[in-house]
């Protein structure tokens, strides 16, 4: 199964609550997937800096004096915040590649969920309300955000098996569903290049859009390509620096419903998850169409409907 | 009337009470408060009762009724009255996917939108839906009516056997051995009687029918991959 859930606000008198709103529709999805969770929210960003959120299971150890490793290291100002198993390390822009290199190379128990301006992964094993609570999710606040909870079909229940995705800078996924091509997909994404961590298949179906993104597709276009080269079952949530997407698979059998007011747009696998938002009785509700491309961005026209974003 | 506040008592007690009515009960008209798009609410009645939901709910909704009348102020997610008996299902907004699937008998009318699958597996029911339905609706519909007031989605009616699809508007696209059929007088009444009961403001003679071409009725090898 799994429960998805997704919110972006148009009323940014809304924003501290962002947390809090999200983590309500998480946590009413819980009973869609118990295995693990996990929230991307797009929160405030200071002028000429970039944010990577990393994740550790040993937290305590790795995490202590990382911040000076790193500032050593990039020669550079880092600032850090933990809050349990992860961290988020505030350094400058220009630095993102650099940083995350020395991480790779010389922090090995240090992962990195996360990667953008605005962009904040938590995710972990457990069920949604652990999750917003070990990771003070109610507190944020933020402009747009998405969710997940997973039942796990196709790998193993871990950290990084968790949803959701970052597939490239400020960019992030969530999956309900299965992928039948992921094996010979994630094949073929390797050749060309594509970090794969992990055997799972929305792993496969995230880093398909960073790739297709990097090679000049946007990513409406992205999306749209998803349709023919991804076989399975899936409704994809989609987060963007200053937007949110969402598509079905053409058979379109994992739910999915939305709702519109002039405060927000909303997303939920299920109405149940959106019915404590404010203003929901009269919003406007709907199912996204099959084979469709959804998209809603504050800086850029938006679609609710076939047009590519 | 009984009033029941779904948010305060809580699903199983829900039902628990509208199971225990049986066809002689005096409590015969019910208002379900806050459903909040809980799932399986006022499934598996059994007695003529009147059960009216303030709001929208989640999966299967009415599902396996028998005799009730179950009316929802609101729209209703998957599974709908699945696999119905008899009785009376009334949504006043949209329903989701599989509608009325595999259900025997009774009416169920969808005065918005139907979504995908609608009535897949019908085996007797009537649906009457004032909106459009979604793809693959009707699919291996063996036998009832399907009334579409507004358009089908692709693959109407797929390998159905003998129920009968009227739809007023245009269709996306049929499935395998679904065709057009002709309109004899015997199915305007039908479809007369069916708009009637659905309340629908359409006139039969907008529609068209649909049937099986009852060319998957038997083994053919020409029809092997």
């Amino acid at each position: 199964m799994c429960g998805i859930v997704g919110l972006f606000l148009k009323d940014q008198s809304l924003e501290p609550k962002l947390g809090e709103m999200l983590a309500d529709m998480l946590i009413t999805m819980t009973d869609r997937g118990p295995d693990s969770a996990g929230i991307a929210i797009y929160t405030a960003h200071s002028a000429g800096k970039a944010k990577l959120t990393v994740q550790a299971d040993d937290a305590i150890a790795s995490f202590e004096k990382l911040d000076d490793a790193l500032c050593k290291a990039l020669r550079g100002s880092v600032s850090m915040s933990v809050k349990d198993s992860h961290a988020v390390l505030e350094i400058q822009a220009e630095q993102m590649d650099e940083a995350r290199a020395y991480l790779t190379a010389n922090h090995p128990n240090v992962r990195i969920m996360s990667r953008g301006e605005n962009l904040e992964i938590y995710k972990e094993v457990g069920l949604p309300k652990d999750v917003a609570k070990r990771f003070d999710i109610r507190k944020m606040s933020g402009s747009h955000g998405i969710g997940h909870t997973r039942m796990a079909t196709e790998s193993a229940v871990t950290t990084l098996g968790a949803h959701p995705f970052n597939t490239g800078i400020d960019q992030c996924l969530v999956h309900n569903g299965s992928l039948s091509n992921h094996n010979s997909l994630r094949r073929k994404l390797r050749r060309a290049g594509v970090h794969i961590e992990t055997e799972n298949d929305s792993e496969v179906g995230a880093a398909y859009l960073t790739w297709k993104m990097q090679n000049g597709a946007t990513l409406g276009e992205a999306l749209e390509s998803s349709l023919t080269d991804l076989d399975g079952f899936f409704t994809f949530v989609v987060g963007t620096k200053d937007g949110f997407g969402v598509v079905r698979d053409p058979i379109a059998c994992k739910p999915a419903v939305m709702a519109e007011t002039d405060q927000y747009v909303a997303f939920g696998s299920e109405y149940r998850a959106l019915v404590n938002l404010p203003g929901i009785e009269t919003a406007r509700i709907w199912e996204p169409e099959p084979a469709t491309v959804y998209f809603w961005s504050h800086n850029t026209a938006s679609t609710d409907h076939e047009e590519a974003a | 009337m009984q009033t029941f506040d779904l948010e305060a008592e809580g699903l199983r007690a829900l039902n628990s009470a509208l199971h225990a009515q049986a066809s002689t009960t005096n409590q015969t008209v019910w208002e379900i408060l806050n459903p909040k798009g809980s799932h399986a609410i006022a499934v598996g009645l059994d007695a003529p009762i009147e059960v009216t939901i303030k709001g929208s709910t989640g999966y299967y909704c009415a599902g396996m009724n028998k005799q009730a009348t179950v009316h929802v102020h609101g729209s209703t997610g998957p599974g709908t009255a699945e696999n119905m008996m008899s009785g009376t299902v009334i949504v006043e907004g949209d329903a989701s996917q599989y509608a009325g699937a595999t259900g025997n008998g009774g009416t169920l009318i969808i005065k918005g939108n139907a979504s995908s699958r609608c009535g897949i597996s019908m085996k007797g029911i009537d649906i009457i839906v004032h909106g459009s339905i979604g793809h693959m609706s009707a699919f291996m519909a063996q036998s009832g009516n399907l009334v579409v007031c507004g358009d089908a989605g692709e693959a109407l009616g797929d390998s159905l056997y003998e129920a009968r699809l009227f739809v007023r508007g245009s269709v996306k696209s049929l499935g395998a051995d679904c065709i057009e059929k002709e309109m004899r007088a015997e199915h305007l009444a039908i479809l007369e009687d069916l708009l009637e009961r659905g309340g629908c403001d359409a006139k039969a003679s907008e529609f068209k029918r649909y049937g099986s071409a009852r060319k998957l009725y038997n083994f053919n090898i020409d029809n092997a991959y």
